[in-house]
């Protein structure tokens, strides 16, 4: 029963996080790419303001698979790297707290975009 | 010859209008469902590598959803769903997944150079960028206010 409330308290923030999305896309007629950005963006700054910890406490996955999480990853990796080495840390640590995300995006768009054929035209 | 304002009365009478309702209650299950899958997969993790840490087991699950997210844009099945999903499906992750391997598939035929690798990055491209720029900024400012 537990582990059906946790799943239920996932299913009920992401599926909040995805509704609002479509609301602005329906209101505002942004593209994608403006929406994901914004996500992130958003992300950044619930990290920062400490938020994010407690959402992530709350709904686990239903606020870090939205792209909230990677947003939310490069600012948490940014601050770790400047308090444990300094300015370089600070340089260094968001892109390697998302590398291994961005590294498995980049290989698969390429094998992907090798091996297979695009469909989209048969919607 | 129709006036400029004419035109615009036209468009916007005759632009394609997605119904609301319909629209928000399908992002909203599908959203839900592809982070409830997403849950599904680190606890999976978690059961199989009981002394993994919380940090590997997000980073596993981010891996393997985006990896979901490009095998079902390289069959076709996910610009289907977004088709009824809109924010749905473009929002997780697997959204993201799907920005970057959909254009890939789109321009092969241009070449692997300035097809694949130069046109994967249209929709991701903005996402870096502003990532990169973002956590530099927080980063370079947590350091000084340290």
């Amino acid at each position: 029963m537990d582990i059906f409330l946790d799943y239920l308290k996932v299913f009920a923030v992401g599926g909040l996080v995805c509704l609002i999305g479509q609301i602005l896309i329906n209101k505002t007629q942004m593209t994608s790419a403006r929406i994901l950005v914004l996500y992130m963006l958003v992300g950044v700054v619930l990290e920062v303001s400490g938020a994010f910890e407690y959402m992530k406490e709350f709904a686990g996955s239903g606020v870090t698979i939205p792209i909230m999480g990677f947003g939310s990853n490069l600012a948490k990796g940014a601050l770790e790297g400047a308090k444990t080495n300094g300015f370089l840390g600070a340089v260094t640590g968001g892109l390697s707290s998302v590398a291994a995300g961005l590294t498995t995006v980049i290989v698969c768009g390429f094998v992907f975009g090798l091996i297979a054929k695009s469909r989209s035209k048969k919607i | 010859m129709l006036e400029r304002k004419e035109y615009q009365d036209y468009v916007s009478q005759n632009a394609p209008r997605s119904p609301m309702t319909r629209t928000l209650i399908a992002a909203f299950i599908v959203g839900g469902l592809i982070c409830c899958i997403g849950e599904g997969i680190g606890d999976i993790i978690k059961l199989i590598f009981k002394e993994m840490s919380d940090k590997d087991v997000a980073i596993w699950e981010s891996c393997i959803m985006i990896f979901l997210g490009s095998l079902f844009t390289a069959l076709g099945l996910y610009d289907k769903l977004g088709h009824y999903a809109g924010g749905g499906s473009i929002i997780p992750i697997t959204g993201f997944a799907n920005s970057v391997i959909s254009p890939a598939m789109e321009y092969n035929r241009e070449g692997v150079f300035y097809g694949i690798c130069a046109k994967m990055f249209t929709v991701a491209g903005p996402i870096i960028v502003f990532g990169v720029v973002a956590s530099f900024l927080v980063g370079f400012i947590g350091y000084f206010a340290m």
